[in-house]
């Protein structure tokens, strides 16, 4: 296996709306930091890979104009996928590992602002059983919620705790859309959103967007004065169906950290893309964190969500964490699909 | 970055309508077919899988062999709740307008629950887990009306009020016992 490390991250000062500049001008000057700003030549970038969704852009192959934000000229080799960012660094991870590719830009981006995510979000599912019942996101969430309060995997109480972290963490990001201190209590006084869930339970509704820089080997000793390298990555799936999935667990995650090597050392920090509340606790299960791991300094995506981006952000996030020195081994996780149906996990670790 | 901060500028910007067509049309094959076959019949199926469990809605392939299933079985179209949520504002196109409940229902006869709403004439206080739960059929669509009037093709609820074949042939479930 060649060694791959993060070298470079770049993210928006997320926010619930950006309607006055398009997914291009987002982009732009993230690309700006995360190379110039790091001393990276553009011209050392031979791969780029991109993620975004066509449902929110409302427009198919929309991700080819978002290219403009690289410059495709000369000609550059480039993909895309229609996945959270964190499988676009897969890809190009993979890549790595070929031999083809020493330096790969990563960038994911999502406005939600112009339509109605819920809605969107609602065509992912089985067109023939589901998708005609428009079921949406949050309601998936309370379904899976409900299941894990009544068979006493936890608690109301646990998912406010979960909230008031993360708020308070969020706090201390710049780039997090929401953060503060809030009183765990005080959220359990508030009225119910879709019961069992709370509104605080909910991701906010974010337009956002991240750029990470990979690099292979020496490439990475060159660019970064401390990379964070990935030491095992891996993603897994399960069925679509929520019928078919025990929803207080998941599997997927569980796999994907035993061959990611998650318990082959002590984890200082994990940043975990669990954007409903008790989703962060079904997820660290999986992951087997300990007590006393560093769950989402950055606030996670209950301060800040935005579709396609927010688990590119986790690997970004614990990587500048490690690369400033603040960890030597960090968790970073991602997840796609209805309640988690399918994860990615990171394990990234500095030298 | 700091551009991409700060709140929207409102009437500055122009907006308009952009609709998503999709305009082909699908078969629906032999597993997912025998489900839509009887829903218009007022029957629901589900499939054997590889394990002998029966899978409501039917999957084409095991969820954890990938074996191709093909013994389809008849359940029952009354259940138990097993989870569910209250939605107090339903979003635009969700089966009912007012306030329902989200479930998931382990029917008669199944081992897998099917996602569908309940109606309990907007009453959080009646829905509980281990409720049991019957399906509200649409009726069946009178002999004299014109099957084929839409070439055949009718992808969805067609909205005729009959059951077509389709997941809203069950317009949703409601609490057992509530008289007709």
């Amino acid at each position: 296996m060649r060694d791959v490390a993060v070298v470079s991250f770049a993210q928006t000062h997320h926010a619930r709306e950006v309607s006055d500049i398009n997914e291009v001008e987002m982009l732009m000057p993230l690309m700006g930091e995360a190379l110039a700003g790091s001393g990276i030549p553009k011209d050392r970038i031979d791969f780029v890979c991109s993620a975004s969704s066509d449902y929110l852009a409302g427009q198919p192959f929309s991700f080819v104009m978002s290219l403009d934000a690289f410059g495709p000229w000369p000609p550059i080799s480039e993909s895309h996928v229609d996945m959270d960012g964190a499988w676009a660094l897969y890809e190009a991870w993979v890549k790595m590992q070929m031999g083809k590719t020493d330096v790969a830009l990563i960038y994911a981006y999502g406005k939600s602002s112009p339509g109605d995510i819920r809605r969107v979000l609602s065509r992912q599912m089985d067109p023939y059983t589901v998708g005609p019942l428009w079921l949406d996101p949050v309601s998936m969430a309370a379904l899976q919620a409900r299941v894990g309060l009544e068979a006493g995997t936890f608690t109301v109480e646990q998912m406010a705790e979960v909230v008031a972290r993360n708020r308070r963490a969020g706090a201390t990001n710049p780039y997090a859309q929401l953060g503060g201190e809030v009183d765990p209590a005080a959220l359990l006084a508030e009225p119910e959103f879709v019961a069992p869930l709370r509104k605080h339970d909910c991701p906010p509704i974010t337009d956002g967007a991240a750029v990470v820089v990979i690099a292979a080997g020496d490439a990475a000793r060159e660019l970064s004065d401390r990379p964070a390298w990935i030491r095992g990555i891996d993603h897994r799936i399960e069925a679509h169906a929520l019928g078919l999935r025990d929803l207080t667990r998941s599997v997927s995650t569980e796999q994907a950290a035993a061959r990611a090597g998650v318990a082959d050392g002590p984890v200082d920090l994990a940043e975990l893309h669990a954007p409903f509340s008790h989703q962060e606790l079904i997820i660290g299960d999986a992951l087997g964190l300990a007590d006393g791991v560093d769950v989402n300094p950055s606030g996670g995506p209950l301060c800040a969500n935005p579709i396609m981006t927010a688990g590119l952000i986790r690997i970004g996030e614990a990587a500048t964490r490690i690369s400033r020195g603040g960890g030597d081994r960090a968790v970073a996780h991602a997840t796609s699909g209805p309640c988690l149906q399918q994860n990615l996990v990171c394990v990234l670790e500095g030298e | 970055m700091s551009s991409t901060a700060g709140a929207p500028t409102g009437g500055d910007v122009l907006k308009a309508p952009n609709v998503i067509e999709y305009p082909f049309s699908r078969t629906t094959g032999p597993v997912i077919g025998a489900f839509m076959t009887g829903m218009r019949e007022g029957i629901i199926v589900g499939i054997k899988g590889a394990d002998g469990r029966v899978i409501v809605p039917p999957q084409e392939y095991d969820p954890v062999t990938a074996e191709e299933l093909t013994e389809i079985v008849e359940v029952g179209d009354a259940g138990v709740v097993t989870t569910w949520c209250w939605v107090n504002e339903p979003l635009t196109d969700q089966p009912l307008d007012r306030p329902f409940a989200w479930a998931m229902i382990r029917l008669d006869g199944a081992d897998t629950d099917l996602v569908h709403a309940v109606d309990t004439d907007g009453d959080q206080a009646v829905m509980a887990t281990g409720m049991r739960v019957k399906a509200r059929w649409l009726p069946a669509r009178p002999a004299d009306v014109d099957t084929e009037a839409d070439g055949g093709t009718s992808a969805g609820s067609d909205d005729s009020g009959y059951r077509v074949g389709h997941i809203l042939d069950i317009a949703c479930f409601e609490p057992e016992g509530v008289p007709e």
